[in-house]
């Protein structure tokens, strides 16, 4: 529930769709006033808080800001943030191929339900993310016994920050490629195998090429959301400094610590990465309305 | 008959169901049914004596109400800004449309310090709202505002796209009849966008009422006053009380079930009227 599906944005005629049309236009007053309201929450919700981060970040100086960059803790957090995003986001993209392949391109009993299944990590809470993992592979957990006799730790310590990631970004990749590749149907996949080609072939040739804009949207949403989790990675880290700590829980020790100037620099970070992450959507978002205009354009 | 041909020709059908099946239940389920074993450990009155305390009632009241609130204030602002983008055009008009995700994108410990800075007692707008007696960051009202931010793109994205497929000759229908513009909206446009409006709204309010990062920073985390559920549960994970923190867990996983379901019949309900609509 937290991403939305890649929608392809209409047309963007407001003038001449509404604005000149005296039956369905409202007085110059009343279009002020909407205006007014909408733009003035937007700057005080949005807008805001985003520009305070970096204010906040530059407010003691480049030098302060690019110290609590190059710190080593500093350091070792954004390497374990990058580290969880190149685990959790290949395997949500392999998963998100796989569901999306049976689901679209198969009939069996149980779709939809298997559907909302995979949709279930969106409506739970972060914290209870990161809970479950920890009444199963906790010290107290299921396999908690046999994974200390082991020597195996996962709960405070990397793998269950990792784990923790996956369930949060689990529905990503999958929820952006079940409807497209339903809408798309079989009939191009079946004509490559009449064809000849083999199913590694047709999957490259004919599949991929026909998902990639919403394959490479839904592994944008996933990663920003891999890289920026807060909750569930901070029930099973155990905030151990240089060790297992996230960007984001880093912020967090740094903000506790009174170190404000430091926690904004760590955070705008995070935000930049969230501009980059809507600056590609929305260059995706326009990708893909020109090439359905332009299909549109050709078989009028 | 499609679906058996079908089923012959294309490749991968058991590889592919087989590891979503295997990954699902190794990733999804089998953890989630953890937080269910675990509390079926308790007898129904143990369960009740912990879910029942006055301080996790507290917190209950406190999620689960400023959640249905921020829900609201994001349905009103949000159909107005979903309005303004479809609707009207001005500058900067394709910026604020993508920075409306910006909720989704930011991660949620930022939210929270920034929020934070901005209605402390000596930040940007808290020192103007000081004086007049309004106290945002570490009370209720700051839970309310953290709940507002990252609510809001439920709302503008589900309601933006019906409005934007909306046909205006429904509106000039009316209005060749001799409705007032007023008229138009209340009985022709807000009809039709109910079920979109509907559904931003339970999708606002499911993610508010499961929200941590952007909330505990502003909060404050006071007992009985400004503690969310989610924090609760922390709370007792930190005192090593795993039942008590699992127990109060089931009754969120629970409340949270029943709003997907709802969820799921919202869109569906929305697929429908969208289809009878253009």
């Amino acid at each position: 529930m937290a991403g939305v599906a890649l929608a392809v944005p209409g047309p963007q005629r407001a003038r001449a769709r509404y604005e000149t049309n005296p039956a369905i236009r409202e007085s110059g007053a009343v279009r002020i006033l909407i205006l007014t309201i909408s733009l003035l929450f937007f700057a005080t919700f949005l807008l805001l808080p985003l520009i305070a981060v970096f204010v906040e970040a530059l407010r003691r100086g480049w030098a302060v800001y690019v110290a609590a960059l190059v710190e080593p803790d500093a350091l070792s957090a954004i390497r374990l943030t990058l580290l969880t995003a190149a685990l959790a986001v290949p395997l949500n993209l392999i998963f998100g191929l796989a569901a999306a392949w049976a689901i679209a391109k198969f009939e069996f009993r149980g779709k939809q339900f298997l559907t909302t299944l995979i949709d279930l990590p969106f409506s739970v809470s972060p914290v209870i993310a990161g809970l479950i993992y920890v009444l199963v592979f906790g010290a107290q957990g299921w396999f908690g016994p046999w994974l200390s006799e082991h020597g195996i730790k996962i709960i405070f310590a990397v793998p269950g920050i990792i784990l923790a990631t996956i369930f949060v970004t689990f529905p990503f990749v999958a929820r952006e490629l079940i409807p497209l590749m339903q809408a798309q149907g079989t009939e191009e996949e079946e004509a490559a195998l009449t064809l000849g080609a083999s199913g590694w072939q047709m999957f490259w040739r004919v599949t991929l090429p026909n998902i990639k804009w919403a394959l490479l949207y839904g592994v944008i949403l996933c990663n920003a959301r891999a890289m920026g989790e807060f909750g569930a990675v901070s029930v099973v880290s155990g905030h151990i400094r240089g060790l297992t700590n996230t960007m984001p829980l880093h912020v967090e020790i740094l903000y506790n610590e009174y170190q404000f100037a430091a926690a904004f620099a760590v955070a705008s970070l995070l935000a930049l990465l969230a501009l980059v992450t809507l600056a590609l959507k929305t260059y995706i978002e326009w990708q893909v309305t020109r090439q359905t205009s332009r299909r549109e354009g050709e078989h009028p | 008959m499609a679906a058996a041909i079908t089923r012959r020709v294309l490749p991968g059908f058991g590889l592919s169901l087989g590891f979503t099946l295997a990954y699902l239940s190794l990733i999804v389920l089998v953890p989630l049914a953890a937080v269910f074993v675990k509390t079926a450990t308790l007898s129904l009155s143990e369960f009740w004596a912990i879910v029942s305390t006055p301080r996790v009632v507290a917190t209950y009241r406190l999620s689960f109400g400023a959640s249905l609130l921020a829900a609201a204030i994001n349905v009103v602002f949000g159909v107005l800004l979903a309005w303004s983008l479809v609707r009207y055009s001005f500058p900067g008009k394709k910026l604020i449309d993508a920075l409306v995700d910006l909720p989704f994108a930011l991660p949620t410990a930022v939210a929270g310090i920034s929020l934070t800075a901005l209605y402390a007692k000596n930040g940007w707008l808290g020192q103007y709202l000081e004086p007049l007696g309004i106290k945002v960051a570490f009370t209720p009202l700051g839970v309310l505002v953290a709940l507002v931010f990252i609510g809001l793109p439920f709302v503008v994205r589900t309601v933006q796209p019906v409005l934007e497929d909306l046909d205006v000759e429904f509106e000039e229908a009316a209005a060749s009849l001799g409705a007032t513009r007023w008229q138009t909206i209340y009985r022709v446009v807000i009809p039709t966008l109910l079920p979109a409006i509907l559904t931003g709204f339970a999708l606002a309010f499911a993610r508010a009422v499961g929200e941590y990062g952007s909330v505990i920073f502003i909060a404050g985390n006071l007992p009985m006053v400004s503690e969310i559920t989610p924090l609760i549960i922390i709370t007792k994970l930190e005192q090593y009380d795993y039942v008590g923190a699992t127990a109060v867990a089931a009754v969120m996983l629970v409340a949270s079930f029943i709003l997907l379901l709802l969820i799921n019949a919202l869109q569906a309900w929305t697929r429908r009227s969208a289809r009878r609509i253009t």
